[in-house]
């Protein structure tokens, strides 16, 4: 599960811990070809690196590329090498390291769906309204809730949700981008 | 007669169709496939057919551009390949069938990835409609030789078929080269498309440009590095030889101005003429004494195109601990990945060493030459060790003996060396000496057993003038000896120079020094009469027994026209020395018999391999 913190500027949202591993989000622009994921998920799992979450779409059709975010640990020297490595892949266009580049928003999307009858389900839905998550779904006996926002909100959220009737949850994991005017 | 009217008529109306389809410029995925490697000017293809590739073959078998190399195995076809190219600085070319086909180049591709071996490997596919139905003699190549290649394709279109084809022969050749798939279902090499000729200039890859040339501030603090150093040395590697002729003229000569001394990979040797007084031969796990030394106490290292692999860098923490780094290397990849460096300067090799001598002569740099001298002076005593001395006797031939006599007799001809894999590998690197690059051809990164005699049929198919052997071990040999076969039917006059030692040598090496003797399935009984091994492949076989013959059988070896095999029955029980115990620092080498017991091997260093 993803764990990144709401973006700050540079040095303050991820976490440095005593051994020296550092998390990084790095933003991957690649050509949208088949088996492009593949290569990228072969390439960390071949080399011993850490996938904390990841996710891909296409950003444009006309161009055909599409974007992964993947957030990953390790020690600077490994983080190097996971840029280098990533870079070398041909269908790779640019690697952007949102960690060390400066201030960068990163948000993820949750499903949450909660059961129950009664006085709980009156309190999830206070809880929602109290977090902005909507809610997408509904039956007499439940609701899907959605809330987007930085992993340790929906962590949270999550949380609240466990004694009032949590059944099911569905993230995306973290997509971001740098702050400011700059494309990748 | 109705049935003859039927066929001439059917026959009238393929030909018609025949022509259509070429008045329309059209042509089979096939044909654009010969088309596009006549383009890449590819005269050889190494293959072996199947039905997933008839096609294909039944094209080949229509033009004369392209010849085709019948191996006996895939297996053996990738390592020609990989000989063809590396003797040849040229992109080697394999054509094989689904299935099996496929799978049988995966180690192959492997070793070309490792050695960064530039190959386009084309291989026959089921058709689209029965991919991912386990169909017969399907595999999911591309899924299996992803993190084995540089890169791959599966072409689902033949519209596709021409610019990928061109985009694997890029890919193959430029930046760090190496291995690339381009999977070919059958329905597309039967399909029909118009074959366009490529861009009069071809534009930019969308995404996969190396960098050639290095940064200026990178150069500018590289020379002042290297002009400021006392104890200087060039660790040079196979990149300065995939870089082209150019790269090691330019590494000669900027070796020549500063003075300093220069140590080699395995995959370098041939960069720097090893004849050289500045060369202090191969370093690493079998490195000389005074190559280690060096490394160990030199104070500016100039890494070119060399990737700072376990068997060269011995123990991590007591690699080189007083140097500065300098790392010239094509793929940012291999920058800080086992060693940090202090200067990090990508590019190409043979641009990068053009950059530092226009540099090194703006600056007018002079090396230190009262350090020098005495930095050289330290080497000469590390010299005078002639750690790679042995004892001779009569009766025993040593296999440094052999090899000595190979060289000698060898000397100032026309002469390619391939390897296989192991001590005799060893023993070659250390006593062959080579003045020209692209010379030596061996199996450094993955060690394929089985390597070598492909790799020597390959590199006598691009040069079928010169003289070429195969340094081999009798159990290496056995891993790929079908390949005599392709030998026989082009007539390539292969020579495969066997120090026959009986065992795996390397392996029981370890089990001697490492595994208290214990000799676990190292001894290979039953070897074949490789004299009449060599007559049954319709070459010759030789064999020398005694210290004394071992001339004679190398002359005559070199004098044969056909394919001979020379059965050399070395010492079974000699080791490989100088050695660094896996796990052990450049300074702690073992020279020779007597140092067996003295530096037991750490517990890290027992599971290294």
């Amino acid at each position: 599960m993803c764990r990144v913190r709401e973006a700050a500027p540079r040095g303050k949202d991820d976490q440095v811990s005593e051994d020296g591993i550092e998390r990084h989000i790095i933003a991957v622009l690649v050509e949208n070809e088949a088996g492009v994921l593949a290569r990228v998920v072969g390439l960390f799992s071949g080399r011993g690196y850490n996938i904390e979450c990841l996710n891909v779409a296409e950003i444009d059709p006309e161009a055909g590329q599409s974007r992964i975010t993947v957030v990953t640990s390790g020690t600077p020297q490994i983080i190097e090498q996971i840029k280098a490595q990533l870079t070398r892949l041909v269908p790779v266009h640019k690697v952007s390291d949102l960690t060390q580049e400066g201030p960068h928003v990163g948000r993820e999307l949750a499903l949450i769906k909660v059961r129950g009858r009664g006085e709980k389900r009156v309190e999830s839905l206070r809880i929602a309204d109290i977090f902005r998550a909507g809610v997408v779904d509904s039956t007499s006996r439940s609701f899907v809730f959605e809330i987007t926002g930085a992993p340790e909100k929906i962590d949270a959220f999550i949380q609240l949700m466990a004694p009032l009737g949590l059944v099911d949850v569905s993230r995306t994991g973290v997509v971001a981008i740098a702050r400011g005017e700059k494309p990748i | 007669m109705a049935l003859r009217v039927f066929l001439w008529a059917r026959s009238l109306a393929r030909w018609c169709k025949g022509t259509r389809a070429m008045a329309k410029g059209k042509l089979s995925g096939a044909e654009i496939v010969l088309k596009v490697l006549e383009e890449e000017k590819t005269e050889i293809l190494f293959g072996y057919p199947g039905g997933a590739v008839l096609p294909l073959y039944d094209a080949l078998f229509q033009q004369k551009a392209i010849r085709h190399i019948l191996v006996r195995q895939e297996g053996g076809a990738i390592h020609a390949a990989e000989g063809y190219a590396r003797s040849s600085n040229r992109v080697g070319v394999v054509l094989v069938t689904s299935g099996p086909g496929a799978t049988n180049v995966v180690t192959g591709l492997t070793d070309a990835l490792m050695d960064s071996v530039p190959i386009v490997c084309l291989t026959g596919q089921v058709p689209t409609h029965l991919i991912g139905n386990d169909a017969f003699q399907e595999a999911d190549t591309t899924g299996i030789t992803r993190p084995c290649t540089k890169h791959n394709y599966l072409v689902k279109d033949v519209d596709d078929l021409a610019r990928v084809m061109r985009d694997a022969f890029y890919v193959a050749r430029t930046g760090r080269p190496g291995p690339v798939v381009v999977d070919l279902p059958k329905d597309v090499l039967q399909a029909m498309a118009r074959y366009t000729p490529p861009p009069a200039k071809s534009g930019a890859h969308l995404s996969y440009r190396p960098r050639m040339r290095a940064d200026a501030d990178a150069i500018n603090r590289a020379v002042e590095l290297i002009a400021g150093a006392k104890r200087p040395i060039f660790y040079s590697g196979g990149g300065v030889i995939n870089s082209g002729p150019k790269a090691s003229k330019l590494l000669a000569k900027f070796v020549g101005k500063t003075g300093y001394p220069i140590t080699s990979t395995l995959m370098g040797l041939g960069a720097y003429p090893s004849r050289n007084k500045q060369f202090l031969g191969m370093l690493g796990m079998h490195g000389t004494f005074e190559a280690n030394l060096s490394m160990y106490n030199c104070d500016v290292m100039v890494a070119v195109g060399a990737r700072f692999d376990d068997r060269v860098t011995g123990k991590l923490s007591e690699f080189a601990p007083k140097a500065k780094k300098i790392h010239i290397d094509i793929d940012p990849s291999s920058i800080n990945k086992n060693v940090m460096v202090e200067v990090p300067v990508i590019g190409d090799c043979a641009t990068v060493l053009g950059q530092l001598i226009k540099r090194w002569g703006e600056v007018k740099a002079k090396p230190d030459a009262k350090a020098l001298n005495k930095w050289w002076a330290q080497i000469a005593k590390w010299r005078a060790r002639k750690c790679l001395s042995y004892e001779m006797n009569d009766d025993v031939i040593k296999p440094q003996y052999a090899l000595e006599r190979l060289q000698a007799l060898t000397r100032g001809m026309d002469v390619y060396f391939s390897t296989e894999v192991g001590q005799h590998q060893m023993w070659a690197a250390q006593f062959l000496q080579f003045d020209k690059p692209n010379r030596w051809l061996t199996s450094g990164g993955l060690g394929t057993m089985g390597y070598g005699l492909p790799a020597a049929i390959g590199a006598q198919v691009a040069h079928p003038k010169s003289l070429v052997i195969d340094v081999a071990g009798e159990a290496s040999l056995l891993m790929n000896m079908q390949e005599f076969s392709t030998a026989a039917q082009y007539r390539l006059p292969v020579k495969v120079f066997i120090l026959n030692n009986q065992y795996m040598g390397m392996v029981r090496q370890w089990q001697e020094l490492l595994y208290g003797g214990r000799y676990a399935e190292s001894y290979m009984a039953s070897l074949p009469d490789f004299v009449k091994l060599a007559e049954t492949f319709h070459g010759t076989g030789l064999i020398a027994k005694k210290p004394s013959e071992v001339d004679d059988v190398i002359k005559e070896m070199i004098r044969t026209d056909d394919m001979v095999i020379a059965d050399i029955r070395i010492d079974p029980l000699e080791n490989c020395f100088p050695m660094i115990p896996s796990g052990a620092a450049h300074c702690d080498m073992l020279l020779g018999p007597a140092d067996k017991a003295a530096t037991p091997v750490s517990e890290e260093g027992m599971v290294l391999v």
